[in-house]
């Protein structure tokens, strides 16, 4: 296992993808700080950003490279080599360099301009997004053969947590507006990782204004420190399902 | 060694593998027989657990494979087509091998790798590689830790006559050692010399696994090409 996550590692660190995607992240966080002259709404500008580009890159390229790996799955799984090591590996490989990416990029950043609790909080979402995006491309890649198809896929699952999810649940409300959907809201804000994402920072930068409709319940309904604490335990969630999903297709995928 | 007992395994419609049972007994040298799309790549990916069959179970020294990977240390895997990492050079690919095989403390058997002359091209990349040294590498990998299964898959094809020849010799070499060999391959010319029994498939079904000697005798040919093609024909 240590050893096959040491080889798709320095495979990863040799691509220039994760390279560029660090000096981006790094361009973006720090040109924000310096626009504003309150960190505060640096941070919040940046939260944006962040919800929209982490789960975007972090999806499609850890589609696409395990993709790219079917030379290097191949050639371990007729060696005597578990599966769900080969499988873990990449994970963990795409996980921890994009995670580090991150936190080089945007965490640094933050730390210096904004090292408070939500700054904190902030990165630590933001690892969070890394590794469930990450988790959800192994799912997609696991279940199609065909590598269009699994890119597109991956594509659409991205649309559909930033854009499509939004839309749907504020099609839903306007609909229901005459019933009380606090619980509901509750219940949905957990079907979607950028969602927790959003309503873990919010709660912590304590502007209800805004917050918008989901997450001004989500406070109302759990409180502080508990919201923080379920919405970490949502993505947990969220990492474990699909990675555990894919790992379970993949043991019986031929080769 | 191997046996492998009522295996199935469909691809969509197409049964790949229908009802296979046969054992392979330590000391043999086996050629996997059959017209192309019989199922011999299928029969061989299962042994090795990269299909699992949809029936069925294939034990390997008395113990089922399924969901096991130890057993893959006394294999040495030859395939049909290898695919290797693109930016990784040979050097990369077999250091990563021996990397990951480690435990096994048998001695490294590099006599391929040398007469091959593979040396000369140990830094180039594996996409900047022609068919036939791919081929090499693949064959270098699975005599590389003398391991007491050998299964390749169509080992000659794409060889020029030289390193064909010392693939052949080396696979002799292995088989007097007392080694499971088995070999699918069409050049069934080059096959005389090296096997012992022929196990000869069709359309995903086992036709006949007999000695060599024995088929033979019941065709009255002396030579496998002509044995093979009075039994195709009739």
């Amino acid at each position: 296992m240590k050893k096959i996550l040491k080889y798709v590692i320095v495979d990863i660190v040799q691509n220039k993808i994760v390279l560029i995607y660090t000096f981006l992240l790094l361009l973006i966080a720090l040109s924000v700080f310096n626009l504003e002259s309150n960190s505060a709404k640096g941070l919040l500008s940046l939260l944006n950003i962040i919800l929209i580009l982490v789960p975007l890159i972090s999806i499609i390229f850890s589609t696409i490279y395990i993709y790219n790996s079917s030379e290097f799955i191949e050639l371990l799984v007729s060696q005597p080599v578990k599966r769900k090591s080969i499988w873990l590996s990449l994970f963990g490989g795409l996980a921890s360099s994009l995670s580090l990416a991150f936190f080089i990029g945007a965490g640094i950043p933050i730390l210096l301009y904004h090292a408070d609790a939500t700054g904190v909080t902030m990165i630590l979402t933001g690892l969070f997004l890394t590794v469930v995006f990450v988790s959800i491309a192994m799912l997609a890649a696991g279940i199609t053969r065909d590598k269009a198809k699994g890119i597109g896929l991956s594509i659409l699952l991205w649309l559909y947590f930033s854009l499509i999810f939004d839309a749907l649940v504020l099609f839903f409300l306007f609909q229901f507006q005459d019933y009380p959907l606090e619980r509901a809201m509750v219940f949905f804000s957990f079907l979607n990782p950028i969602d927790l994402g959003r309503i873990q920072i919010l709660l912590q930068m304590d502007i209800s204004a805004l917050m918008g409709y989901t997450g001004a319940v989500f406070r109302e309904f759990f409180g502080n420190y508990i919201g923080v604490l379920l919405s970490f335990f949502g993505l947990l969630i969220w990492i474990l399902v699909p990675l555990m999903w894919s790992l379970k297709k993949f043991s019986k995928k031929d080769l | 060694m191997i046996t492998a007992k009522n295996i199935t395994k469909t691809f969509g419609r197409v049964k790949a593998l229908n009802d296979i049972s046969v054992s392979f007994i330590k000391g043999e040298c086996i050629a996997l027989l059959g017209p192309n799309g019989c199922g011999k790549t299928t029969l061989i990916k299962s042994i090795l657990g990269m299909v699992v069959p949809d029936k069925g179970n294939i034990e390997f020294n008395e113990r089922p494979i399924s969901k096991q990977w130890q057993y893959r240390s006394s294999i040495g895997y030859m395939p049909q087509i290898g695919r290797y990492p693109d930016n990784m050079t040979i050097a990369n690919v077999i250091d990563m091998m021996k990397d990951i095989r480690k435990d096994t403390t048998v001695h490294l058997d590099e006599e391929l790798i040398a007469s091959f002359g593979l040396q000369e091209l140990m830094d180039k990349k594996m996409h900047t590689l022609s068919g036939g040294t791919r081929q090499k590498v693949s064959a270098c990998l699975a005599f590389l830790f003398s391991p007491d299964v050998l299964i390749l898959d169509e080992p000659t094809a794409g060889l020029d006559p030289v390193s064909s020849e010392q693939l052949k010799k080396k696979i002799v070499l292995e088989k007097e050692k007392g080694k499971l060999i088995l070999i699918t391959s069409h050049v069934l010319s080059e096959l005389d010399e090296l096997i012992t029994e022929v196990f000869y498939m069709q359309d995903g079904r086992l036709l006949f696994h007999k000695k060599l000697l024995e088929l033979i005798q019941d065709t009255g040919e002396e030579r496998l090409v002509k044995a093979i093609a009075k039994i195709m024909t009739a």
